[in-house]
């Protein structure tokens, strides 16, 4: 009661305390708004979390019974951590192609006029899409048998390399068209050669981007079953993407200490490659130095 | 200056060497995409099959795979579907929820912004087999943790939702790129700009619509191209509702996997992939006609 | 100047992994060329080799395996003239991975087959080196991924695949009778005799052997016991019709929490709804889904059987519709079976031995043996089911089968049959009871699980095949969805209509019977 009739008593007071009090209200909701978001993007992670740790992991969400007996069964599978090297192998070899192709490329497109270039590179882009699909499977391993390239995670990494190119230097592009010329023009002035102006000059300003496609290609290839599935044939070869498959029953019932497990090995990689580079380099998908 | 978006070949890279620039890049996607891309498309005009009789002498059926797919009721039901995933998840969801993180964290403190950003990135970077498994459990109907928190037992969302379910699902998974590009854009906005707008009394809208927007239109049409390419060609609802239930989310990565796969169509496939290819390049002429307006208007 | 050293050591570490990667994989792909030229079969011998590598040492020896590789190549393809001379390499590959999907399998191959075998040849003064391809994947992309392997000429030396996808094989050349394979002597063997015509039914192709099949199984209702017994329904339960089957949900759809009846529908199960659902019934209406030269269409006996859906999940509702649309349904149906939640379900053995097996099941249930009833599926009434059968059932199973293009078609054939000798199969099995292609097996390893027997002796007799034509995988969709239409409440006259036109479409209208 008293609290509703001092509310009335205050007003009169003026217009600044209750823009005070609208401020502060907003400023709460804002931080609502904030936290409710967060709690979006976090819920479906806290299983990843917790359950790898549970004694019988279940699909609910729920403090863990501690227990470290999933790790040790994944410890005994003959094929898990091995196909956290393969799939470390395959993403940091498609990750340093795309990234020292790409980042040549989109220089080069970016300085020099080539006539249709924006139409090769959206064409590009655009073929990319079909590449990725289930239909471009059988060229793809028919293409692979006949180079040689079957059961060799080189294939692997040269298809993904392929596959992700054309969108790196896409956005590789964009960095190099927003990094000012005229520090290039003064190190012509000194002598520098095109290829010394690229490694000294223009990749360190494009570095956020360089960062954040190495980041970008190594996720892609990190996550990717179907290449992987269809040319590699030793299951010692597998990346982590393709053994994920294994951990079910003939009657396709999940595995979950097994999946749970296996899915919190799996991620670290990523995160920590992503922590990494952000914090060393940042991580920006556009917007090098505006001139 | 606009100008600066220009080709400028200061470094003196010339024609030759600039080829030598792009030829590995163009050697490696030449020969391991755009032949392979091309034989997909030549293998549109087949009957091929994974196996049968047609995948020992698969014969040449010109447009016969265009014409059944248009009178496919699966196939236009996945167009349907696929049109509506894309507008809401990648226009609708990633490009709104994207922008509004991006806004409100450049009202926040650093440590408030790096969580909230790692967060949103966290599901962006997690491999699509785990993140899919994650939203399984989280969907199930017997002990899914969305039914214990909202007190729904037994309530199946991704048979009474499908839709709604994967284009939450991609909204959750996509959002860090939208949000990533447009913080970068806003911080382009000269506050110089934006506080003489606000002296002259321009409300929240008014100043996004002035000020704002016409600084980063560029980054919401880049934006929305990549996203909506991208999840055009997105598989990985499929890995959550199978394109079920009854075909209900079968969108059109997930109809051609399993044409493709399940029945062993490859031939009907990869016309389908023509067709999405397609419709991808509308989707591309008409972002490219929206830049060049912008273009023509600066 | 330090930031720019920094990213230029960034692109130069990339560059160089970039190489040594290179470097590393070619090896394998060297290996091929320096073997046998542009020679794609030779190729993949030399990848199996490689294989071999990774699955006998369990260090970390694979990527260092050069020499072996190419030492591999050259011998494969002496191997080809003299196979008592040098050493024979053979793969085997089957849909199972040591640790995941299969294990059993997976682990007795690299366990037991590998090493008995070869130590089997060695006393006949062969060497041969034997190797596993495990996949372990869903059956649609093993089965995707052999072909791609067999189209291109490549390919294990043996394998497995599931008994339906023979004719499509066989049709895409992808595999050969085996008279044309071995050679006619392939008669001789033995074991032959102890596989009975009908099991050797799943492995035929136009009247032709073109493998050997590993077991086979049978399809019954399963009820709960207990939840019959709470809604006054006997616990020794024998229904003699469809209208039997009905009566019984009837009656259990009093319990709560309880859904009466489930019957696998739609298209998110799969070939399990054909199998366990649509294929029952339509034997028990008599009808067969192909019978001379025709595939079954709008009949009356594909609507009865629709109607039965319709009734089950529309008119009576003893069914839930939802588990039917759900993609893992099926998984979700066996836990709440094992959670006293169905009444009765339509299964094969699989689910006695491996879902609610106390042991080891997926969804175990620690008094199956007194809770889970089996009863012998009935035709519409008595007497309706095909040949004049009071009761039915359907089989498949899966089939052991040699690669067309292996360059030692000898060598294989001796490898399958081994693996299917007595001996071999009891040493997969293990303490595990399982149907077997071979009777004189079955009969020890059967004998001390009643139900299992019950299939052998009950079931099989009644049992009937899919026909194994290329064109069986699409029908069987066709049917599915006629199904799921049904269930979400299409008309059964409509559902069977589009059925009918779809199936035209797919195999001509002269090869569908209608009316």
């Amino acid at each position: 009661m008293t609290a509703t009739a001092a509310r009335p008593a205050a007003v009169p007071l003026g217009p600044p305390p209750s823009m005070v009090v609208k401020k502060f209200v907003s400023r709460v909701l804002f931080y609502v708004v904030i936290a409710l978001l967060l709690v979006f993007f976090m819920l479906p992670m806290l299983w990843i979390v917790l359950a790898p740790f549970d004694a019988s992991p279940s699909l609910t969400i729920k403090l863990p019974d501690f227990s470290t007996g999933n790790f040790s069964e994944l410890w005994h599978n003959p094929y898990a951590l091995r196909s956290l090297l393969n799939a470390l192998i395959i993403s940091l070899g498609t990750m340093a192609l795309v990234l020292v192709f790409g980042a040549l490329a989109s220089y080069a497109l970016s300085r020099v006029r080539v006539p249709g270039r924006d139409a090769l590179l959206y064409a590009l882009l655009l073929l990319s899409s079909i590449v990725s699909g289930t239909a471009a499977m059988v060229p793809i391993f028919l293409l692979m048998t006949n180079v040689h390239l079957i059961d060799s995670q080189l294939g692997v990494v040269l298809v993904m390399t392929g596959g992700l190119l054309p969108a790196a230097i896409f956005i590789l592009k964009d960095f190099m068209d927003a990094t000012p010329r005229s520090y290039e023009e003064s190190a012509k002035v000194f002598g520098a050669s095109p290829l010394q102006i690229l490694r000294h000059v223009v990749i360190p300003i494009a570095r956020p981007g360089l960062a954040t496609i190495a980041v970008w290609a190594l996720v892609n290839a990190w996550g990717n079953f179907l290449v992987p599935f269809i040319l590699l044939r030793s299951a010692d070869k597998y990346p982590a993407a393709v053994v994920m498959y294994t951990f079910y029953t003939e009657g396709g019932q999940p595995k979950l200490g097994l999946i749970s497990a296996f899915s919190l090995m799996y991620s670290i990689p990523v995160v920590i490659a992503y922590l990494v580079v952000s914090r060393r380099y940042g991580f920006r998908f556009h917007g090098g130095i505006k001139s | 200056m606009p100008r600066t978006a220009v080709a400028t070949d200061a470094a003196g890279l010339g024609r030759a060497r600039a080829g030598g620039f792009v030829a590995p890049a163009l050697v490696l996607v030449g020969l391991f995409l755009v032949f392979p891309a091309l034989w997909t498309i030549y293998l549109g005009l087949t009957d091929y099959r994974l196996t049968g009789l047609a995948a020992a002498a698969p014969k040449m059926v010109g447009l016969q795979n265009f014409r059944d797919a248009l009178a496919d009721r699966f196939f236009l039901n996945s167009l349907w579907l696929t049109l509506i995933y894309v507008a809401g998840s990648a226009i609708i969801g990633q490009t709104v929820l994207g922008f509004a993180l991006a806004w409100m964290m450049q009202k926040v403190r650093p440590s408030v912004r790096g969580v909230v950003e790692t967060v949103v990135l966290l599901a962006w970077l997690l491999p699509g087999s785990v993140v899919s498994f994650l939203w399984w459990a989280m969907l199930n109907r017997r002990d899914g943790t969305l039914n214990a928190l909202l007190d729904t037992p037994g309530y199946n969302w991704l048979i009474q939702h499908p839709m709604l379910s994967i284009i939450v699902f991609n909204t959750w998974r996509g959002t860090a790129f939208s949000m990533m590009l447009f913080s970068a854009a806003l911080q382009a906005v000269p506050p110089s700009q934006l506080e003489s707008a606000r002296m002259a009394g321009a409300n929240g809208a008014q100043q996004f619509r002035d000020v704002v927007f016409p600084h980063i239109r560029g980054h919401v049409l880049t934006n929305t191209l990549l996203i909506s390419l991208w999840t055009f060609n997105d598989f990985s609802p499929y890995l959550l509702t199978a394109g079920g239930p009854n075909h209900k989310s079968e969108i059109l990565p997930a109809f051609i996997y399993n044409r493709a796969i399940g029945t062993g169509e490859l031939g009907y496939g990869a016309a389908i992939s023509l067709i999405m290819l397609v419709i991808n390049l509308i989707i591309a002429l008409l972002y490219l006609t929206l830049l060049r307006t912008r273009k023509v208007k600066t | 100047m330090r930031r720019y050293a920094r990213s230029t050591a960034i692109l130069a570490a990339g560059t160089a992994l970039a190489l040594t990667l290179a470097g590393c994989g070619s090896d394998s792909g060297s290996g091929g060329g320096t073997s046998a030229g542009a020679d794609t079969s030779a190729a993949a011998a030399t990848s199996h080799t490689a294989a071999a590598d990774g699955t006998t040492s369990s260090g970390d020896t694979s990527e260092a395996a050069p020499g072996t590789s190419t030492a591999g190549g050259s011998e494969s393809s002496a191997g080809t003239s003299a196979p008592s001379g040098g050493t024979v390499t053979l793969t085997i590959s089957t849909n199972g991975i040591s640790g995941g999907k299969n294990a059993q399998e997976a682990d007795w191959i690299t366990n037991w087959v590998i090493p008995e075998f070869t130590k089997a040849e060695a006393a006949k003064g062969v060497t041969v080196q034997v190797s596993y391809q495990s996949s372990g994947v869903d059956d649609e992309k093993y089965k995707a991924k052999l072909a791609l392997d067999l189209k291109a000429g490549s390919g294990p030396d043996v394998f497995s695949i599931d008994g339906i996808w023979v004719g499509e094989f066989a049709q895409a050349g992808y595999i050969k009778p085996l008279e044309d394979v071995v050679g006619a002597d392939y008669q001789s063997w033995d074991g032959l005799k102890q596989i009975n015509e009908a099991v050797q039914g799943n492995a035929t192709f136009d009247g032709k052997l073109y493998g050997l099949p590993t077991g086979t199984d049978g399809r019954v209702l399963y009820y709960n016991k207990k939840l019959f017994q709470q809604a006054g329904l006997p616990a020794d339960w024998h229904p003699a019709s469809w209208d039997d089957i009905f009566a019984a949900a009837d009656k259990l759809k009093s319990i709560d929490g309880v859904t009466p009846l489930q019957m696998n529908a739609g298209t998110a199960m799969g070939e399990a709804t054909t199998m366990q659902g649509i294929l029952p019934l339509l034997a028990g209406t008599g009808a067969q889904i192909y019978t001379d030269g025709k595939w079954l269409g709008n009949t009356q006996q594909l609507r009865d059987v629709l109607s039965f859906y319709d009734k089950a999940y529309n008119t009576d509702q003893v069914g839930d519709p939802d588990l039917q649309l759900d993609a893992k349904g099926r998984d979700e149906s066996f836990a709440e079976f094992a959670a006293g939640k169905i009444g009765i379900l339509a299964e094969s053995d699989y689910f006695w031995r491996s879902v609610v097996n106390p042991k080891d099941g997926v969804a175990p249930m620690k008094d199956r043996n007194d809770t889970v009833g089996y009863t012998l599926i009935p035709a519409q009434k008595a007497g309706a089911g095909i040949r004049g059968q009071d009761f039915v059932s359907m089989s498949g199973g899966a089939v052991y089968t040699l690669n067309p293009n292996s360059k030692n078609a000898k060598a294989s054939w001796d490898l399958m049959t081994f693996m299917l000798s007595p001996e071999a199969i009891e040493a997969r099995l293990g303490d595990q009871a399982q149907i077997t292609s071979r009777d004189d097996v079955n009969k020890t390893v059967l004998a001390n699980d009643p139900m299992l027997t019950f299939v052998a002796t009950k079931v099989l007799p009644l049992t009937a095949y899919r026909p194994g034509l290329a064109e069986y995988p699409e029908v069987s969709m066709l049917l599915q969805q006629a199904t799921a239409d049904v269930v979400s409440g299409t008309s059964v006259d409509d559902a069977a209509a589009s059925y009918q036109e779809a199936l035209e479409k797919l195999v001509g209208a002269d090869k569908v019977t209608s009316g």
